[in-house]
């Protein structure tokens, strides 16, 4: 699988790190309640589908990325810079 | 029809006309007290044990494709009781025990082969790691045993003692531990739960599931409507979307693990050995076959199939381990999915809905746990109650905290365990 | 025997090789195969389960049967397939899973008793006794089981691992596929053309079809010089593309010198390549089938295209007497090209009751082969005609049930092939792997014509979906003859007909199987084992299947079909794993003192990647113990230095700086004063603590934060998730500085009088109080220094850029040892942080809150940080957790171990007694007894009582008193004076 990085282009896998579903950008307030932040860290939709998710070139320029990817396919639809989409 | 020897020779003698099918494959009922979906490993076990411990015979299993398809006949076949924490450490102790009684309880050989499991130890942090949990299994009422640096020499020649990347301390032993035949536990499940009456219906997916007022009803399937009494979803590697057709979300993440096995060797390693500095486990298969593995790809995936880095991690990690390995040919490689949960510990619990059960999160636990789960799971069906060995497993630990059972101690994220 | 004027071998070399102890000559481009055969070697293995004799089958990788092994002592290399492997003058091989020889095999027995071993018997015995499984079964039947045997020691053989890139990736040098890479290569687009065999041409140089009015053969060894030539190709032959992965990534394993006697200088065994291609053309071309008739698998009985390869290819001719048996037209050119060859041709039977005959040869049209003869070999085949049964004296039957298209790489992402019912055949579904095309054969295009404008057209499509446009290349001329098949799987018979041969499954097997109601294909193959060998059923899948359709009364679509995994044939895991073989497998990381500590005999432990000293042994000390007494004994009296450089350093900059450290930390750092360092813990975002450390102010928007070794990369990454994930509206940037700063803690009464003399500008404890931290010069070194203390002393850290680190540790430990002091390791590191109740990661490993290690308070109210609010679950902060205490023996047994488990005083020992755990311990040598840190349930309320440690794998139990984790100078004096 290749992952292409914003900044350094389309790299293998292997020099990034995974981090799960994206929604993990979504920190809720301190003060969100119990179910708000149960849904932030544990609960997830694991679509058997496109999935918004969140690696980190650690073996390249050190960016978060968010990553459109399917997960039967494996066919990744794109990429852009976590810090873009915080934005 | 009993299997035995003597029928073996009976029947070569008379031509092995007289087999039978292992397993009935009837037309669907209208109706069941209880509808597992999922006809792997730990659906059929749970079939067996509903019809055997509990008398619950009127009782379907619902699969999409065929009878352990799943992760039951994609594993590394490993069947240990040496976990550490609390929860765990009896549930899988309760497993082990079953599985020593499995093959008259099923009537069926699934060639549970107690060859002992050997853990490298490569520092001394990690040896007061592994006496701590072999101390726990001790405590369980296992067995474990810690070996020094010329007792794992003597056990495992093949290991490269001298030049290995990370030198090996010793080893946390576990006699009871081994190997089965993954496929024969399926079918030795499904051969027992069909003969005392239990429905197995294969190529039937379960497209939704009927709730009412809080209470499940039954399920739509692609062979019809069939309504239960209760549902227990048991459908690892399509937990979620399982869920998801009652409205629920799990804590659940699904990824690919792969497995391999080399060309058939003549016996060169007699035991498992898992070498935690690598990621890597490995054993001999009774056909001769190195049967070996690693950690998850790490990606979010439904493929059954991964990729190279993997594939090269657990091969270098053969390499520095044991060289002589060099020369046996990989032959396959696969995957299967896990339900990663966000303590690497599974879940067994009612649900919300009134009726409706679920089994999940076994990420890579879930071969050794199949007798288990299937006691566990059909106590918790038939009585509504959980199993003493499973009462921390419940699905809102993550919320309140309370049971967490974090063997690898990585924390919530789903992928670390 | 070898024919005249035939094959591509080298006829003016020969070479002399060694089978089975045996001494044969043979020719420079033969395999092992050809040379056996050119030899009259038609025995050369035996079969897996019952042992039956078996010969050569094929000519190619999927060969199922002449597996031997090559090579001796610690170079032995098991299941090497005689059908790929070339020779070279002092080749030698021997056969296996034969003993004592393969002509008289004991194991042979168990065909005697196949009554009783078919399909699945072993899951209805063996069950009792309980303990024979292990003791007696399992052993016996492991060692019947098993080809070859795997060296003892390990071999000097180097491998290698490599990337390649290329706009189109080609697969097989056949007609079509030379055809693709010569269209894809006059685009100038760079293209790789990879094909398995040790010359490209695929059958071309198998068969005596022309092209262009040259022998095929020619015609090939044309274009690949043609291809050679050119900048943009690259030829890769003996490479076997293994696996098609996401994203364009390929698997090949190149063969780079096993067809070498002596590996040249510097050079490899094989060559595992990922190859990234923009676009791909499959053209694998496709295996011939076999079919199922009683005793088909005898040596001699052969796929009807590998007798013509080993004719045309080889100029070997594999009997004396040739007959067919075929259901296809394509197998009648093996009775022609025998023929032409001079070689007696006894009969063609063919299935087709209309078959004719395309050549003056006997036909039986209509016939079935269903019984043969010969013990060792075949000498006579049994045949049932229109007429009844006749008999032909034959030493080689060429079968051929049809062809099936080599489909593998497509099925690698789960594709699932399509039911094609002209061609009896499964054939690739297009788009089943990314940017691939499929060409030739292996897509269902038989002819050498059809081969040539699917290898064309394929490279068209690949190079417009390039944005390219495709030049115009002329179709050359060449046969396009119809490829005709009509449809037999097994010859009706009683006895056993074989479909996987080197696993022994017969179609007996598949049929009880489906009776068993194994009717899915895939508890059929796991069932019988069908597949499952190391031709992972690339000879007998399909004809498997045929028949459970058959048995179950379906069709062979609805039937399905197994799926194929990578590899497309086995790969040595050397090859896989190349460079990781003995500390190659990861990298070693080493401080600057690291040649220091070496040359000072300290023994080093590797401490994840790094590697850290252990001790420093002096003369007359006879163990550790003695040397960590001195050691701690010289901090707490005089001074010591350590190399603490793996500790984690992140620099911190900017001026949100402090706003990402009060994030992170559950305790405040914007109120830090610049030039004072403050110990902070962090927590995961559920709420268990992740690490702890000091960070330091430097300047207003600078910080320098530690984190501890193990947790270095973990935290950095944690960190930039923070600023880029979580913050970026943050103005603050980190960068790891772990390497660039070379860190030496120097503790002891001794630690400032022994800096004095090298800084620059000497210091006192009113302008460096405890915690404090500033630039300093060291003998003219811009450096840092920080008053931080791991150990209870009075002591400080001193950082200077990496390249000072040698000079510096060795001048520290030179002036350390003035004093009556030295270097210190990590053992004395343990007991001094042991001795002050500081927690490692034995403490916090990553199950504990900071509940649970008395730091509840440190978590600060009057802000969020990462991990706060999880950290508030009832189930983090309810009773009965286990909490940090200190341990002491009190009993008769004085040793504490860590890993010993805690349970109440007078109870018996079982989990459900368990109160917690040992989690680090030590002797003091300061306080003359072992101390201890431990996790006991609500243990921060518990201290005094006496409970009993338990360490039932080391069999040691202490009684024990729950004390302070603080042994040794609790209110900190020795570090602030």
């Amino acid at each position: 699988m290749r992952l292409p990085c914003p900044i350094c282009g389309a790299r293998d896998v292997r020099e990034f790190y995974y981090q799960g579903a994206a929604e993990m950008l979504r920190r809720p307030a301190e003060d969100a309640g119990e179910a708000a932040w149960d849904n932030y860290l544990h609960l997830r939709d694991n679509p058997a589908g496109d999935l918004e998710e969140l690696w980190s070139h650690d073996a390249g320029c050190g960016a978060w990325l968010v990553v459109t990817r399917h997960t039967g396919s494996h066919d990744v639809k794109g990429a852009v810079l976590a810090l873009e989409v915080k934005r | 029809m009993r299997f035995s020897g003597l029928r073996v020779l009976k029947e070569g003698l008379t031509g092995n006309k007289g087999w039978g099918p292992h397993w009935r494959s009837p037309e669907p009922k209208a109706e069941y007290d209880i509808v597992l979906i999922g006809g792997g490993g730990h659906g059929l076990a749970t079939a067996h044990y509903l019809a055997s411990v509990h008398g619950l015979t009127n009782v379907a299993v619902l699969e999409k494709g065929y009878l352990g398809g799943g992760n039951v006949g994609r594993n590394t076949t490993i069947v240990r009781a040496n976990y550490m924490l609390p929860g765990n450490s009896e549930f899988y102790s309760h497993s082990l025990k079953l599985w020593e009684g499995l093959e008259e309880d099923l009537n069926y050989n699934v060639m549970h082969s107690q060859r002992g499991i050997v853990n490298l130890v490569h520092s001394d942090g990690q040896r007061d790691a592994f006496v701590r949990r072999g101390n726990m299994m001790v405590g369980q009422g296992d067995d474990a045993e810690m070996l020094d640096a010329a007792g794992v020499r003597k056990m495992l020649p093949m290991i490269d003692f001298d030049q290995t990347r990370f030198p090996i301390f010793g080893g946390l032993y576990h006699r009871r531990g081994g190997t089965a035949r993954h496929d024969a536990v399926a079918w030795g499940y499904a051969r027992s739960a069909s003969t005392r009456g239990v429905d197995l219906i294969q190529q039937c997916e379960v497209t939704s599931i009927d709730v009412v007022g809080g209470v499940v009803k039954g399920v739509q399937t692609t062979r019809g409507p069939i309504r239960a009494k209760k549902v227990g979803m048991v459908a690892a590697g399509r937990s979620s979307q399982v869920a998801a057709m009652a409205g629920l979300r799990l804590p659940i993440e699904s990824h690919v693990l792969q497995a391999f096995v080399t060309e058939g060797l003549k016996p060169c390693l007699d035991h498992v050995v898992t070498y935690g500095m690598g990621h890597f486990y490995i054993s001999q298969s009774d056909k001769g076959g190195l049967v070996f593995g690693g950690d998850l790809d790490m990606y979010a995936s439904y493929a059954a199939r991964g990729n190279l880095p993997l594939v090269e991690h657990v091969a270098e990690a053969a390499m520095t381990l044991m060289p002589q390995i060099g020369k046996a040919k990989m032959l396959r490689s696969w995957g299967g999915i896990m339900d990663m949960s966000p303590d690497g510990s599974f879940i067994m619990d009612k649900t919300d809905i009134d009726g409706l059960f679920v089994n999940t999160g076994w990420c890579y636990g879930g071969f050794k746990a199949t007798p288990a789960s299937g006691h566990t799971f059909a106590h918790l069906l038939a009585t509504g109650n959980p199993h003493p060995t499973t009462v921390q497993h419940r699905l809102d630990r993550f919320r309140t905290g309370r049971g967490i059972m974090d063997e690898e101690s990585t924390g919530s994220q789903h992928n670390l365990h | 025997m070898r024919v005249k004027d035939r094959g591509l071998v080298d006829r003016r070399q020969s070479v002399s090789f060694r089978f089975d102890g045996n001494t044969y000559r043979g020719h420079p481009g033969d395999t092992l195969a050809s040379a056996l055969l050119a030899n009259d070697i038609r025995l050369v293995a035996r079969s897996f389960k019952y042992h039956r004799p078996r010969g050569i089958l094929t000519a190619s990788s999927e060969e199922p049967n002449a597996l031997v092994t090559i090579g001796t002592g610690p170079a032995t290399d098991p299941n090497v397939r005689a059908t790929v492997q070339e020779i070279y003058d002092g080749f030698e091989a021997r056969s296996q899973n034969a003993w004592p020889s393969l002509a008289l095999d004991v194991m042979s027995v168990n065909d005697l008793a196949a009554p009783f071993l078919g399909a699945g018997f072993y899951y209805k015995t063996f069950m009792w006794p309980r303990a024979f499984w292990e003791k007696l079964y399992e052993p016996v039947i492991r060692k019947a089981a098993g080809l070859g045997a795997l060296a003892k020691d390990k071999d000097d053989d180097h491998y290698e691992k490599a990337y390649a890139f290329c706009d189109v990736l080609v697969i097989g040098a056949g007609p079509a596929g030379l055809m693709a890479a010569w269209t894809a290569a006059q685009a100038g687009v760079q293209v790789i053309l990879a094909d398995e065999d040790s010359i490209m041409g695929g059958r071309l140089n198998a068969e005596t079809h022309e092209v262009e009015g040259q022998p095929g053969a020619d015609w090939a060894a044309g274009i690949v010089a043609k291809l050679a030539a050119m900048d943009n190709v690259r030829l890769m032959r003996r490479t076997t593309v293994t696996g098609a992965y996401d994203g364009g990534t390929f698997g090949a394993l190149e063969r780079v010198s096993h067809h070498v006697a002596t590996v040249p200088a510097g050079g490899v065994k094989e060559t595992f390549w990922r190859i990234v291609a923009k676009r791909s053309v499959l053209a694998a071309g496709a295996i011939e089938r076999h079919i199922a008739f009683e005793n088909n698998d005898r040596p001699g009985i052969m796929a009807a295209g590998a007798v013509r390869a080993y004719l045309n290819r080889w100029g070997v001719a594999p009997g004396k007497a040739v007959t067919v048996f075929a259901n296809n037209d394509d197998a009648h050119r093996t009775a022609m090209d025998m023929q032409d060859a001079g070689v007696h041709v006894a009969a063609v039977v063919d299935s087709r009751k209309d078959a004719k005959a395309f050549g003056d040869y006997k036909l039986i049209a209509g016939g079935l082969v269903n019984g043969t003869a010969g013990r060792g070999g075949l000498n006579a085949i049994s045949i049932q005609t229109g007429a009844g049964q006749e008999k032909i004296a034959t030493d080689c039957l060429a079968v051929s049930g049809g062809w099936n298209p080599t489909i593998h790489l497509t099925c690698h992402m789960n594709g699932r092939p399509r039911w094609n019912a002209d061609l009896i055949s499964f054939v690739p579904t297009p788009g089943a792997i990314p940017g691939m095309e499929t060409a030739g054969a292996c897509n269902g295009a038989f002819s050498t014509s059809q081969c040539f404008a699917e290898g064309i057209a394929a490279a068209r499509t690949s190079l417009e979906a390039l944005g390219l446009k495709a030049p115009e290349v002329a179709l050359p001329d060449t046969e396009n003859t119809e490829y005709v098949v009509e449809p037999i799987w097994a010859v009706p018979g009683k006895g056993r007909a074989w479909l996987d041969f080197q696993n022994d499954v017969s179609v007996k097997d598949v049929r009880q199987a489906a009776k068993e109601n194994f009717t899915s294909v895939e508890h059929m193959k796991r069932y019988t084992t069908q597949g499952m060998a190391t031709d992972q059923g690339k000879n007998s899948n399909v004809t498997a299947l045929a028949l459970l359709a058959d048995a179950t009364g379906r069709g062979i679509p609805e039937t399905g079909t197994t799926t194929f995994r990578p590899p497309y044939s086995p790969v040595a895991l050397a090859a896989l794993g190349a460079g990781a073989q003995g500390a190659g497998f990861a990298p070693e990381r080493k401080t600057t003192s690291h040649v220091a500590t070496v040359d000072a005999g300290a023994p080093m432990i590797a401490a994840g990647l790094w590697y850290r000293p252990s001790y420093f042994p002096q003369d007359g000390e006879k163990n550790w113990r003695q040397s960590c007494d001195r050691e701690v004994g010289f901090v707490r009296d005089a001074v010591g230095v350590c190399d603490v450089s793996t500790l984690g350093k992140i620099d911190i900059q900017g001026p949100d700086a402090a706003k990402l450290l009060d994030f992170v930390y559950v305790n405040m750092f914007s109120t830090l004063k610049e030039g004072r360092v403050r110990y902070g813990l962090m927590l995961r975002e559920d709420g268990f603590v992740m690490d702890d450390g000091t960070t330091a102010r430097l300047a207003a928007n600078h910080y320098v934060m530690t984190t501890t070794t193990a947790a270095a990369g973990q935290v950095m990454r944690h960190l930039e998730f923070a600023t880029q994930a979580l913050h970026p509206e943050w103005d603050v940037r980190i960068v790891s500085v772990t390497e660039q700063w070379a860190q030496f803690a120097v503790a002891g009464p001794q630690s400032r009088a022994l800096l004095n003399g090298l800084l620059d500008s000497p210091i006192d404890n009113d302008t460096w109080p405890f915690m404090s931290c500033g630039p300093v010069r060291v003998l003219g070194v811009a450096g840092r220094l920080f008053r931080i203390s791991f150990s209870g002393e009075h002591a400080y850290e001193i950082a200077v850029p990496a390249r000072y680190g040698d000079s510096l540790f060795r001048l520290l430990v030179a002036r350390a040892k003035e004093t009556g002091g030295g270097a210190y390791g990590m053992e004395a590191l343990n007991v001094l942080r042991l001795e002050k109740g500081f927690i490692t990661h034995a403490e916090i490993d990553g199950r504990v809150t900071a509940g649970d290690i008395g730091m509840e308070r440190m978590m600060s109210q009057k802000k969020d940080f990462i991990g706060k609010t999880m950290a508030a679950r009832p189930g983090l902060v309810e009773e009965g957790r286990a909490q940090l205490v200190g341990l002491k023996p009190i009993g008769p047994v004085k040793q504490l171990t860590a890993g010993a488990h805690i349970y109440a005083d007078g109870a018996e020992p079982v989990r459900a007694h368990d109160q917690g755990y040992v989690t680090s311990v030590g002797f003091s040598p300061t306080l003359g007894h072992f101390i201890g840190l431990g996790f006991v349930r609500d243990g921060l309320i518990r201290k005094g009582e006496v409970l009993n440690m338990v360490d039932h794998v080391r069999g040691i139990q202490t009684r024990v008193e729950l004390c302070e984790p603080v042994f040794f100078d609790p209110d900190g004096g020795r570090t602030r004076d």
